[in-house]
């Protein structure tokens, strides 16, 4: 898999089919709505965007899904917001979902299979669902590219083949200058998905999704992780009020808890 | 990182949707009690439903109490509508438009009023009443003249065919359309006119031949800029504040020629075939006040405690969740077959008028129970249910009277057994 030729972008977008973030969440929920996940959203945003902003520079955005039937949905949703065409790694709905390291994988077997190969990858920094955080930095890991990961920013360069990015850490903004192919996971201040309009989703019928399995590509999808138990954190108990900061300090030693 | 920083973002984004609101409205901006198994819509009905409610709920509902306050429609919002593509659901993709049929439109109108009452009836008005009977009777020339800038929401569109002395009796108008070289002279008022403060394009309704009743009325395409032509001020009204409504005035307004809508002294057909769809679409506003007055109350009664309990779980509250329920649903059934029928190319004249008639009675009834379930709290305008009482008020005298949607089911039978000598 080489990159594209000097002057076009192919990108990718990988994305997830999860819960609706307005639905109540308990411990072992019905799933009352889904949703593309808000990030991920994000990442067919910033895809987009760059479509805008380079033009005829973006060859392609292509938008990749492992999940159940379902999940086509999820791609029809991206291909309204304007991706081209979809990839969906079809697995059956009694399989447990797959794991960011199996994702990972078969994310990289979809890359390899991409003739015109694959310039920048765009996720979403974690799924709502599991909260993981590792597909993006896995997928750079076992392709050996560069990761730009939490971005708030980013700035592509075609013809120097590079892109800087701005990422959220603790401690402020942080710049960096990368090469491509690169992978790079979204933050939540990248960019304000925009919503399908209603001639959008009626194109986004006539393009094209290509279905494939896991055996397809080569990967095992078996999960490696097993849930012990979930449940629901302890109820809030009622806190006391103090009068003055004296109190307040007697109380906290009082708790255990020392100055550092 | 968490799942409670993911609920921070929800509350955040909804907390930015809907500002300084009270708690109940802030938890359910994005979330209805919509029945969704009960309302059998197709795969593609179905995503197209879901596309305007994002729509409505990020743009329109945020907006709705300010647009009720100051009673002025948000120039923007039309051409956000054209974008998102609702100003043309069933005008043809010549035109920029959607090709879809009148229940896609009914849904589209049924997700803006639970946005926002009077958003969904100026839009309505545009994208049913102008832009259709456009689409529907004009010639080529005409549709291409008139359609793309009202599809897109570039331009603004209205119909005009009530005077202040003709309402029920709309055949009675008397605004004339005198013959004159190269086209006709217009004289007279209209009265009521959704739009008619901003529209550019109207559709309009004389007397070509006054004393000859319905078989004297031309319908015709007025722009704004023509001379002899002009509104007087806003109407003051009791709800559908935002919908701005107006008198129109034309004094020797001078129309050409190839702006007659039909056939001329035809106008009637043209009005009386329209009126039908109109009142199928518009059945969806009723259903839509219905639903966000549902949604509302039945949150509240379950967050507001007296006794120890939420109010909701008292019977009498019970029997008004009930009633409520039990009526929107019914409604919807309704609107939703009749809706079926006419894409299916059966439109039934008893079956359109009995849509929003019986959506209109119901859609009162449960505002103001759910304005009744609030308490002391329905009666603050901090809290919007009682604007949807006040909006779910016009559509017993707007778009026909219950009277007169009484009158033409019954008559329908009249003739129908007269007809058949049983």
């Amino acid at each position: 898999m080489r990159p594209t030729a000097s002057r076009l972008l192919n990108i990718l977008v990988p994305i997830k089919r999860t819960i609706d973030y307005a639905v109540k969440i308990r411990v072992n929920p019905d799933q009352k709505g889904v949703d593309l996940n808000v990030k991920h959203s994000m990442a067919v945003e910033e895809a987009v965007r760059l479509r805008e902003k380079l033009k005829d520079a973006v060859k392609s955005i292509k938008v990749v899904t492992i999940g159940p039937p379902k999940s086509a949905e999820t791609l029809r949703t991206a291909l309204a917001m304007g991706a081209d065409s979809g990839v969906h790694v079809e697995i059956p709905d009694s399989a447990p979902p797959p794991e960011p390291l199996g994702v990972a994988k078969a994310l990289r077997a979809v890359i390899e299979r991409q003739k015109e190969g694959v310039d920048l990858v765009i996720l979403g920094k974690q799924a709502i669902d599991d909260d993981s955080s590792q597909t993006g930095q896995m997928l750079a890991g076992l392709l050996g590219w560069p990761q730009a990961t939490f971005a708030s920013k980013l700035v592509v360069d075609i013809a120097k083949k590079e892109a800087s990015v701005t990422r959220e850490i603790d401690g402020g903004l942080e710049e960096l200058r990368c090469r491509l192919p690169l992978i790079v996971t979204t933050d939540l201040r990248l960019n304000e998905p925009r919503y399908a309009s209603l001639p959008n989703i009626m194109k986004a019928k006539k393009k094209p999704i290509e279905k494939i399995t896991p055996s397809d590509l080569g990967v095992d999808l078996t999960p490696r992780v097993e849930t012990l138990k979930v449940a629901e954190p302890p109820k809030r108990v009622g806190g006391g009020k103090v009068e003055n900061v004296d109190e307040l300090i007697a109380k906290l030693k009082e708790a255990g808890i020392t100055a550092v | 990182m968490s799942v409670s920083s993911a609920l921070r973002f929800a509350l955040r984004r909804q907390a930015r949707r809907v500002q300084g609101a009270p708690l109940v409205q802030r938890r359910h901006a994005s979330t209805s009690l919509y029945n969704t198994e009960l309302a059998g819509l197709t795969e593609e009905q179905t995503e197209f439903r879901n596309a305007v409610t994002e729509f409505a709920q990020k743009e329109v509902a945020p907006r709705a109490a300010e647009i009720d306050k100051t009673n002025t429609f948000p120039t923007d919002l039309w051409e956000k509508m054209g974008d998102m593509g609702l100003l043309g659901i069933t005008v043809s993709p010549d035109y920029g438009g959607l090709s879809l049929g009148y229940f896609n439109h009914t849904l589209a109108m049924e997700e803006l009023s639970r946005a926002s009452g009077s958003v969904a009836l100026s839009y309505g008005a545009h994208s049913n009443l102008c832009v259709n009977q456009i689409h529907r009777w004009g010639t080529a020339e005409q549709k291409k003249k008139y359609l793309p800038d009202l599809v897109s929401g570039k331009k603004v569109g209205s119909l005009a065919m009530s005077e202040s002395g003709s309402g029920s009796d709309v055949v009675s108008m008397r605004l004339r359309a005198d013959k004159v070289d190269g086209g006709y002279k217009l004289t007279g008022n209209k009265f009521w006119i959704t739009n008619g403060p901003t529209a550019s394009t109207l559709v309009v309704y004389a007397k070509t031949e006054p004393t000859k009743g319905s078989k004297g009325i031309t319908a015709f395409i007025i722009e704004k800029g023509f001379a002899g032509f002009s509104t007087h001020q806003k109407l003051d009204k009791f709800g559908m504040r935002g919908s701005d409504t107006c008198e129109l005035v034309f004094e020797d307004c001078f129309v050409p020629e190839e702006n007659v809508l039909g056939e001329v002294n035809r106008g009637a057909a043209v009005l009386m075939s329209g009126l039908d769809l109109e009142r199928l679409v518009l059945s969806g506003g009723p259903l839509g006040l219905m639903q966000a007055a549902f949604d509302y109350a039945v949150s509240y009664v379950h967050e507001r405690q007296q006794f120890g309990q939420p109010v909701g779980t008292f019977q009498l509250m019970q029997g008004k969740i009930a009633d409520m329920y039990v009526a929107m649903n019914a409604s919807r059934s309704y609107v939703y077959a009749v809706a079926r029928a006419c894409d299916a190319g059966s439109v039934s004249r008893r079956d359109c008028a009995g849509a929003i008639l019986y959506s209109t009675e119901k859609a009162i009834e449960v505002a103001v129970e759910a304005q009744q379930c609030l308490g002391g709290n329905g009666y603050i305008n901090d809290y919007p249910v009682g604007r949807i009482v006040r909006d779910s008020r016009l559509y017993a005298v707007g778009a026909g009277t219950q009277e007169i949607r009484r009158m033409l089911i019954g008559r329908e039978f009249n003739e129908q057994f007269k007809n058949s000598g049983l």
